[in-house]
């Protein structure tokens, strides 16, 4: 079968240490049996690795931090889509999918297509609204709540008990086993994503998590769960597995059901030793890990691909149990006049 | 006691739960246990197969084998007990 030619641009392209998930998506994208893919990278900051993966990113464009606002956002696409004709962007950081949410109309007029969470479906399952989230779908979530000072963390004990989790609104999570530690954690993670900063009951059990795609109809094209082997210091799977987890899979069949998920998932689920799931969060893009899906015999980037273009796509029925990832970092050497291209001209 | 269906065994004792995504290393007598489990033969049909086959007291298998069977619930490998074959 003849492959189509496709220009896609991707977001998250931090392999680093707590990656961004635009390298996966990619390595998933380039294993496309019905696209061949011209990669598009956007990026930050002038040191994620990916910018420099020639390998994997034919050319890399610079794009504003989310806090410039969507119209400066909108304006550096029109450049780079002039340039590119871009078919499509994955956006896969939490923190963009606001603007690029805002400017999809926009985008899709000017032939830039997306494939993203309504407004409503991010806002519901944002961390901050977890809770109510849990009680509208009935799903166990742990307890939690928002602090917006300091002062509040003393009072904290009257509704957790210690250890308790400290978390980002839109990312970091660290489990305190004190006042102190929350003390330090606050400041940390506020000076860092602002505030709230949410606390979390902390539960007890296994790091179970999934990777989906809804279609925005309420139908789950496909769904893989993993299980964490490895967990870095920052609480990210360094080695997980496929598993066989049928609650998991209803659990995830249900939610976007009941959402209409439009686009990619992640679900953070504890699995306690009573066989009991806590849903801890819900990614409201593909994670770092979606590359095993792949291995599972479900391509998620590719069949994302295929709705945002319109066309049909054919649930997946089934998945390889006990298909592990491992994690690696790996040194690249770079000429320092690729880095100055990036830093001064803002593509490379 | 039984041994979950989907518990994959390999003949080199490897042992992957698929549920959990946990995995484990068991010896040549442990693999034969757990085979026996999973072919449905009872614990009491393991313990006198054993017996049979290897010199041991009974005393020590005894409680090896109530070991090794809390070691195989412990890792939720086990489901609850139904009609095995003796």
């Amino acid at each position: 079968m003849k492959k189509r030619k496709i220009n896609i641009a991707v977001t998250g392209l931090n392999a680093i240490d707590s990656p961004g998930p635009g390298i996966s998506v990619i390595r998933a994208l380039r294993d496309s049996e019905a696209f061949d893919v011209r990669i598009i990278g956007l990026s930050y900051e002038t040191l994620e690795p990916g910018i420099y993966m020639h390998n994997l990113v034919d050319k890399t464009y610079q794009i504003p931090l989310p806090s410039a606002g969507a119209s400066v956002l909108l304006e550096r696409l029109q450049y780079i889509h002039r340039k590119e004709k871009i078919d499509l962007i994955i956006p896969n950081f939490d923190a963009e999918l606001p603007g690029f949410i805002k400017l999809k109309k926009e985008l899709d007029k000017k032939g830039m297509k997306t494939f993203l969470p309504t407004m409503v479906q991010f806002d519901a399952r944002h961390k901050v609204n977890l809770s109510e989230f849990g009680k509208k779908h009935r799903i166990k979530v742990p307890f939690s709540k928002m602090i917006f000072s300091a002062n509040e963390i003393g009072s904290l004990k009257e509704d957790f008990s210690y250890p308790l989790v400290v978390k980002g609104k839109f990312y970091d999570a660290s489990i305190a086993y004190s006042p102190d530690q929350v003390h330090s954690y606050f400041n940390k993670i506020s000076a860092k994503w602002g505030l709230p900063v949410i606390i979390q009951e902390y539960v007890f059990g296994s790091e179970v998590n999934v990777t989906a795609l809804g279609d925005g109809t309420g139908v789950t094209v496909g769904a893989v769960p993993m299980r964490k082997q490895y967990i870095t210091d920052k609480g990210k799977a360094w080695a997980g597995i496929s598993i066989d987890d049928k609650k998991l899979m209803s659990m995830t069949r249900k939610l976007i059901k009941s959402t209409k998920w439009s686009g990619g998932l992640e679900l953070e689920v504890i699995k306690t030793s009573e066989d009991e799931y806590y849903l801890l969060e819900i990614n409201p893009r593909f994670p770092a890990w979606v590359y095993l899906s792949v291995g599972c015999g479900q391509n998620h980037p590719e069949a994302l691909v295929k709705l945002a273009m319109g066309e049909k796509v054919k649930t997946f029925t089934k998945y390889e149990i006990g298909k592990m990832f491992i994690r690696y970092s790996y040194d690249m050497i770079v000429d320092l006049s690729e880095f100055e291209k990036i830093s001064t001209l803002g593509e490379l | 006691m039984k041994i979950n269906k989907n518990v994959a065994l390999s003949d080199s004792g490897f042992v992957f739960n698929p549920s959990t995504g946990d995995s484990f290393s068991t010896n040549p007598i442990g693999l034969e246990i757990i085979k026996l489990l999973k072919e449905g033969k009872s614990m009491d049909y393991v313990k006198a197969s054993l017996l049979k086959t290897y010199t041991i007291e009974e005393a020590t298998l005894e409680r090896d084998c109530y070991d090794f069977a809390n070691m195989l619930m412990k890792f939720k490998l086990t489901e609850a007990d139904e009609k095995a074959e003796n």
